[in-house]
């Protein structure tokens, strides 16, 4: 942690930071040929990482060479192409596997996306094992691919959805979350990190309470695989749902972890191809896990893409990025808490990089189109996570979300772009 | 294309600030909330029509009219200088003008064959800013279902009231 107080206290901040945190951020920049960009005449400083993540030349490459070199459908056939196609298809599965430290490869499974992967849960479990009467545990934080298809299945079978409260800071309210549980709980559903504040939840210490009754626990991780250590064993969570393209990877891929013994009591989500073992008309006999909950042909470039995309993470290290991004954090907070007029919104004691603001008397979406013509790319919105916005009172929030990629000086060109935008409004 | 800059220009900031019309009539006779669901914003149009005379609906005139809402500073301005714009008109110069300023800020008119559009047109550059033009057409959109007895607006889906495209966006 010394590393961090070094770049608060030092006034070339960047240079001590990057170096203390064993990151060099202008050799990383590099390897991203989209940083190189202008934007209205601006470099793009692009803190929307929270969106979606950039990708390095290395996966860009990965997907030519995957499409020229290796393409053909999987599982099928068996000329060489397909063997070979099913190989990387399978070796990007067993990289997934030991990013997120899961016990066996069948574990995980390839989804489109975060959304998917909690759809494919909602079906394959909720619709089996959740009845009328039933509660399903959901929390303020959660984005609404988190809440939506829980409530498509609460007024299907009746169910009701609890939501655990949080503080004036985004924090979970623990105390509130165990009151919660009851015979009646089934299910309980929590984001890793707050899409829209930037909120790391105990998940480990709600899903110890949560299994010490029985009930399983889905982990939102969409927004903590970008930026830290996830071990699925070491958290015990039954389903861990992530995506592809906020990890620099390519869109269309989201992982779906979930214990072996909970997907093979579940039943399938999508029908098709891939899924079966056998078919007739008068029966059908399903594949094991994870074929089960694959039907059809996946996006097989993509899941290589994001093979190679974990691999680059993991080449640079999850420590060294969530330490550079800590520091960008805490200097970007300063910063921010500096200026008159500008009020963090999300001021957890635990944080991912990410930066939820307003701006006094300037709307969200001006500061946003302001932000642009200066180069600097921030999301402006509810970030799909509207009861966030009214625990908070606010229509909207600009957020700017930061990668390992980012720099000091990106810091320094979204504070002198909010000053800007404060100076057209006075 | 111009500079985007452009369209924070005083007077837009100045209705920012300072909107006309803000607040609620006494007697409405007609009105509507419109609401951008991509953004959030929404806006409340109150109307106080006068009947002209006989059956001439086209001749009603707006009498009094009145805005509030959450919205960002081209939503906001788009209002404040829309009810300025179409105070007194008829109903039926009200509808040009609508129509008049959707296809100006969505691109499909020039500036130069707007003919009705006046200081409206410091909204021109909107077109520049395909992700904007719902800002500053909630307000027109709003103000379109307020006229024709349509209670709820939008900019979006089955609830645009004006099947608005937008072009590019």
């Amino acid at each position: 942690m010394t590393t961090i107080q070094t770049a608060r206290k030092a006034p070339t901040a960047a240079s001590a930071a990057n170096t203390a945190a064993g990151l060099d951020v202008e050799r990383i920049r590099a390897d991203f040929p989209i940083l190189k960009l202008q934007i209205n005449g601006k470099p793009l400083v692009y803190l929307d990482n929270a969106a979606s993540s950039q990708m390095p030349q290395k996966v860009i490459d990965r997907l030519v060479r995957y499409q020229s070199t290796q393409h053909a459908n999987i599982n099928r056939a068996v000329h060489t192409l397909s063997e070979l196609a099913t190989n990387e298809f399978e070796a990007a599965r067993r990289t997934l596997q030991h990013f997120i430290h899961a016990r066996e490869e069948r574990e995980v499974i390839f989804t489109s996306g975060t959304t998917d992967a909690i759809n494919l849960v909602m079906h394959g479990y909720g619709r089996k094992f959740i009845g009328p009467g039933d509660e399903i545990i959901l929390t303020t934080l959660e984005h609404h691919s988190n809440i939506v298809p829980w409530q498509m299945l609460a007024e299907e079978k009746g169910a009701t959805i609890r939501v655990v409260p949080v503080n004036d800071a985004g924090e979970l309210l623990i105390d509130d979350y165990e009151k919660l549980f009851n015979g009646r709980t089934k299910f309980v559903g929590v984001t890793h990190v707050s899409n829209a504040l930037g909120t790391i939840n105990p998940v480990k210490q709600m899903i110890a309470f949560a299994h010490a009754r029985g009930v399983p626990v889905l982990v939102d991780g969409a927004q903590a695989t970008p930026h830290m250590q996830v071990d699925v064993q070491d958290l015990d969570c039954d389903f861990y749902a992530f995506s592809g393209h906020k990890l620099c990877g390519p869109t269309g891929i989201g992982i779906l972890f979930g214990k072996a013994a909970l997907l093979e009591s579940m039943q399938p989500f999508k029908g098709g191809g891939d899924m079966i073992l056998s078919v007739t008309f008068e029966k059908t006999t399903y594949n094991t896990i994870p074929h089960k909950f694959e039907a059809g042909t996946p996006p097989i470039a993509a899941a290589i893409g994001l093979g190679a995309a974990v691999d680059y993470l993991s080449a640079i290290g999850m420590d060294a990025i969530a330490a550079h991004e800590l520091a960008l954090l805490d200097y970007a907070t300063e910063q921010m808490v500096s200026l008159p007029g500008v009020r963090i919104i999300g001021t957890a004691s635990r944080k991912a990089a990410v930066l939820s603001f307003a701006v006094d008397g300037v709307h969200p979406h001006d500061i946003g189109t302001l932000l642009n013509l200066e180069g600097v790319a921030v999301r402006t919105g509810h970030h799909c996570a509207q009861p966030v916005m009214q625990r908070f009172k606010v229509p909207a929030t600009a957020r700017a979300s930061f990668a390992f990629y980012n720099s000091m000086d990106e810091v320094d060109a979204l504070i002198a772009a909010i000053r800007t935008v404060q100076k057209v409004f006075s | 294309m111009a500079d985007p800059r452009a369209l924070y220009q005083e007077v837009i900031l100045d209705h920012n600030k300072q909107p006309r019309n803000y607040g609620t009539l006494e007697c409405p006779s007609h009105h509507a909330a419109g609401h951008n669901p991509l953004c959030g914003d929404h806006i409340d149009v109150e109307l106080a029509m006068g009947k002209a005379p006989g059956y001439d609906l086209a001749g009603e005139s707006i009498d009094g009219i009145a805005f509030q809402g959450e919205a960002c500073a081209i939503c906001k301005s788009s209002a404040s200088m829309m009810t300025v714009a179409v105070k007194g008109k008829t109903r039926s110069e009200a509808e040009v003008l609508i129509s008049e300023f959707l296809d100006m800020a969505t691109g499909k008119i020039d500036l130069a064959d707007a003919h009705h559009i006046g200081r409206l047109r410091v909204f021109s550059g909107i077109r520049d800013l395909p992700v904007r033009v719902k800002c500053a057409i909630l307000p027109w959109h709003t103000l379109y279902a307020a006229l024709n007895a349509i209670e709820d607006a939008s900019t979006e889906a089955e609830h645009d009231p004006m099947h608005t495209s937008i072009g590019d966006a």
